[in-house]
C-alpha cells in the first residue's frame, strides 16, 4: 500500500507547515508517536497539562471572549466597550495609544498625530475614570496592553477602582507588563533592560501582595511572532523571557510560588490549523516541566501555562478583505482545540483601517459559533492522540527547547537580547517568509494567487482630527485646575524611590492620584533611570 | 540609474514600533543593489529631513502603523524641501486607507505600498520613477 502511495507524483517536492516551519510526512502511523512518553500526554488536568489546564476543559467554563478595543477619547472607547458588553463580551482589552504606552502626554510633540489613533488617549487618572463609568470594576475582568508604563498605568486602573467603591482584591485583569519582547519585537520601551526589569519585577511583587486576581505579567509571544518568528521560534523565545521574569523575582527574593500562579501568557494564532495546537500543547508541556525542574515550583497553580491567544493581524490581507473572515475562523478555531483562555478575533478590515463595529461584529461572532456551534469545545482536547498531532507537538518541543538552551549558553534572554540574538533570529525568519511569498512558494490567496482587481467596498472607521485637540484642551484644563503643589511634590518623591530598591508601586498611586500625568510621572522616572535607544538589527 | 547609485533612506516617524515591513524592505532593496540607510524608529520628521538633506538620498520611504501618516508624512515631506533638496521620491508604506492615498499624492507622495506588496514591485517602481526623472508629485 505505501509503496503504491509514494510511487504517485506529489504536488509539491517538500512539504512544510509554515516557512521555516515542521517538514511534514505524507502520512503518520503509530510509529511516528513510540517516542513520545505516555507521561507526558496524561489527562487533562495533570502534569504536565499537555492537553488542557484543567480536567474539564471548556465542559465546565468557555474561554473568554476578550476583544481589544480602544480609540479616539475615553468617551468614544467607552461607548465601544458598552456596545461589547451588551453584545455578550466577557472581558475588556484595553488599547492604549502610543503616547500613553511610551509615557508621552498628548501635548508633547511626539505625540503629535498619534493622539487616540491606534487606542485610546490615556494622560491622567481623570481619563481613566471616564473611561470606566457604567462598568463596574469590581466586577469585570480587564486586560490592558501596557509595558514599559504598566505600572503608572496599573495605579490609575486601581486608584480608579478605588473610586468606584471596589477593593483591591476584588480587581479581576490583567497587564502585559513584558518589557523583554519590546526589544525584541514591539518596540514600546523607554527605559534601559535593568530598570525596565526592576519596574516589572515591582508590579509583579505589588500584585502578589495586594492584587491577589491580577495576572501580573502576560509573557508575550504574540508580537514576536507577529514581527516574523516561526511558531518554534515564538514558543522558544517566549519561554525563555518567562524564564528571566521568574529568575528575575527570585533574585528579589521572592518564593517562588508567591508570584508564579499570576504568570500568564499571550500568543499568536496563525492559519496553519495544526501546527498552532501543536504549538499550545507543546508550550504547555514545556512550561509545566520548566517551573518543577528549574525552579522546584510547588503549587500546581505555578506550573499551568494559561495564556491569551490572539489571531495573527499580520495574515490578514488588504486586498479581498472578507476573505480574512475565514483566516479568522480558522485561527480562532487553532486557538479553541489548542485550548486557550481567552481569544481575542481580529477584525477584516484591520489591513485596511482600525476596525469598524461591523466588523467588529463579525469577529465576536466568529468565536461564539466556534464556542456554540461546531462542537469542538464539547470534549477536552479533541485531537489528542492524533498521530500527526502528537508528532508535531513533539517536534515544536524539540525546536523550542533548542532554542532556550541557545539561550541559555549565551547567558539568558536579557544576555541574549542585548547582543541581539534574538532579534537576528527572528529579522532573518521574516526575510525569508518574504522571500517565499515572493516567489511563490507560499501562497497567500488573493495576493498571489487567486487576485482579482476588484475594489473594496468596506466602510471604514475614522477617527476624527478632532480627537486629538480634545484631549490637549482636557489635559490643559487639568493642569490648571489641580493642586500642583502637591503633583511636584509628589513628582519628588518618584524620583526618590526610583532611586531606592523600594517598592516603585505604592508611590505611583500616590502620584496619580495627585493627578500627576503619564507623561510627569515618566519624566519623572526617565530623570533616574535615563532613556533606551536601541541599535536597530537588520 | 544603476541600482548601486540609487540612495535610499527608510525611516519611521512617529511612535510606532511595527517595523517588520520596514526592515524586510531595507534588507530587500539592498540585496537588489540599492545603497539602503534605514534609520530605525521613534523619529521626528526633522531628524528624518536632516538624514536625508545630509545623506544626498534619491528616495525616502516613510512607514507608519499607527494611524499617524497623515501628520507625518507630510511634516517630512515638506521640511526636506524647505531645507533645499527637491525632486526626492517620497513613498510610504502601513496601513494607509485608500482616501488618504489620494491625498498623500497630492501632497508629493508618489506611490504606498500596503501589506503584502512584494519587494521587487517596490524596487521596480523605484526605478522607473527616478529614470523618469520627475519624482516628487505635489501640486
Amino acid at each position: 500500500m505505501s509503496e503504491k502511495r509514494e510511487e504517485k507524483p506529489e504536488r509539491k517536492k517538500e512539504f512544510r507547515t509554515t516557512v521555516g516551519g515542521t517538514v511534514v510526512k505524507q502520512v503518520y502511523t503509530p510509529t511516528d508517536v513510540i517516542t513520545c512518553r505516555e507521561e507526558d500526554i496524561p489527562l487533562p488536568g495533570e502534569y504536565p497539562y499537555t492537553r488542557h489546564i484543567m480536567p474539564t476543559g471548556y465542559r465546565t467554563r468557555l474561554w473568554t471572549m476578550r476583544q481589544y478595543a480602544g480609540f479616539a477619547t475615553v468617551e468614544e472607547t467607552n461607548k465601544r466597550y458598552q456596545y461589547l458588553y451588551e453584545q455578550g463580551q466577557t472581558g475588556f482589552s484595553v488599547a492604549f495609544h502610543l503616547p500613553t504606552q511610551e509615557g508621552y502626554d498628548s501635548d508633547h510633540p511626539l505625540s503629535q498625530g498619534e493622539v487616540g489613533r491606534c487606542g485610546v488617549a490615556i494622560d491622567s487618572l481623570e481619563d481613566m475614570e471616564r473611561l470606566w463609568e457604567g462598568i463596574p470594576l469590581a466586577s469585570v475582568s480587564t486586560s490592558m496592553t501596557i509595558n514599559s508604563t504598566a505600572a503608572i498605568v496599573l495605579a490609575m486602573y486601581v486608584a480608579a477602582a478605588e473610586k468606584q467603591g471596589a477593593t483591591a482584591d476584588q480587581l479581576r485583569g490583567t497587564v502585559q507588563n513584558d518589557i523583554l519582547k519590546e526589544y525584541i519585537a514591539r518596540n514600546t520601551y523607554i527605559f534601559a533592560p535593568a530598570p525596565s526589569m526592576r519596574l516589572v519585577t515591582d508590579l509583579c511583587a505589588y500584585c502578589a501582595q495586594s492584587l491577589p486576581q491580577w495576572n501580573s505579567i502576560s509573557i508575550s509571544g504574540y508580537h514576536m511572532r507577529e514581527a516574523g518568528a516561526t511558531a518554534a521560534q515564538e514558543a522558544g523565545f517566549t519561554l525563555a523571557n518567562g524564564i528571566a521574569y521568574v529568575q528575575a523575582m527570585l533574585d528579589k527574593g521572592m518564593e517562588v510560588d508567591s508570584f508564579a500562579p499570576r504568570f500568564s501568557f499571550f500568543f499568536a494564532a496563525y492559519t496553519n490549523v495544526l501546527e498552532e495546537v501543536a504549538k499550545f500543547r507543546a508550550l504547555r508541556r514545556m512550561w509545566a516541566k520548566i517551573m518543577q525542574e528549574r525552579f522546584s515550583a510547588q503549587n500546581p497553580r505555578s506550573l499551568m501555562l494559561r495564556y491569551h491567544v490572539q489571531t495573527d493581524g499580520f495574515t490578514l490581507t488588504e486586498q479581498q478583505p472578507l476573505n480574512n473572515i475565514v483566516r479568522v475562523t480558522l485561527q480562532a478555531l487553532a486557538a479553541v482545540l489548542g485550548s486557550c483562555q481567552s481569544l481575542h478575533t481580529n477584525s477584516f478590515d484591520e489591513a485596511l483601517a482600525l476596525p469598524s463595529e461591523q466588523a467588529v461584529q463579525v469577529a465576536l461572532r466568529t468565536q461564539q459559533i466556534i464556542a456554540h456551534e461546531s462542537g469542538v469545545a464539547d470534549t477536552v482536547d479533541p485531537l489528542g492522540g492524533s498521530y500527526y498531532l502528537e508528532w508535531l507537538t513533539s517536534q515544536i518541543e524539540d525546536r523550542a527547547t533548542r532554542y532556550i538552551a541557545e539561550i541559555d549558553k549565551i547567558g539568558g534572554a536579557l544576555k541574549a537580547i542585548e547582543k541581539g540574538y534574538i532579534q537576528k533570529e527572528i529579522a532573518q525568519s521574516a526575510y525569508n517568509y518574504q522571500r517565499a511569498v515572493d516567489s511563490g512558494e507560499q501562497v497567500i490567496v488573493g495576493v498571489n494567487k487567486f487576485a482579482a482587481n476588484e475594489e473594496s467596498a468596506t466602510k471604514l472607521l475614522e477617527i476624527s482630527a478632532e480627537a486629538e485637540q480634545k484631549q490637549i484642551e482636557r489635559l490643559k484644563k487639568l493642569k490648571q485646575e489641580r493642586d500642583n503643589q502637591r503633583v511636584s511634590q509628589v513628582l519628588n518623591k518618584v524620583r526618590d524611590v526610583a532611586r531606592s530598591d523600594e517598592n516603585i508601586m505604592p508611590v505611583l498611586i500616590e502620584a496619580v492620584k495627585a493627578y500627576a500625568t503619564i507623561g510627569e510621572i515618566s519624566n519623572a522616572l526617565r530623570d533616574v533611570f535615563g532613556e533606551y535607544r536601541e541599535p536597530s538589527v537588520l | 540609474m544603476p541600482n548601486k547609485n540609487v540612495r535610499v533612506l527608510i525611516a519611521k516617524p512617529g511612535l510606532d514600533g511595527h517595523d517588520r515591513g520596514v526592515k524586510v524592505l531595507a534588507r530587500g532593496l539592498r540585496d537588489t543593489g540599492m545603497e539602503v540607510i534605514y534609520l530605525g524608529l521613534r523619529l521626528t520628521p526633522e531628524q528624518i529631513a536632516e538624514v536625508a538633506i545630509q545623506e544626498d538620498v534619491d528616495v525616502v520611504g516613510l512607514s507608519c502603523l499607527s494611524g499617524a501618516h497623515m501628520t507625518l508624512f507630510p511634516k517630512t515631506m515638506n521640511l526636506i524641501r524647505e531645507k533645499g533638496r527637491k525632486n526626492i521620491l517620497f513613498i510610504g508604506g502601513g496601513i494607509i486607507p485608500k482616501k488618504d492615498v489620494a491625498k498623500l499624492k497630492k501632497m508629493g507622495m508618489s506611490q504606498t505600498f500596503g501589506p503584502g506588496t512584494p519587494i521587487e514591485e517596490i524596487a521596480n517602481f523605484i526605478k522607473e520613477k527616478l529614470a523618469e526623472g520627475n519624482c516628487d508629485t505635489k501640486d
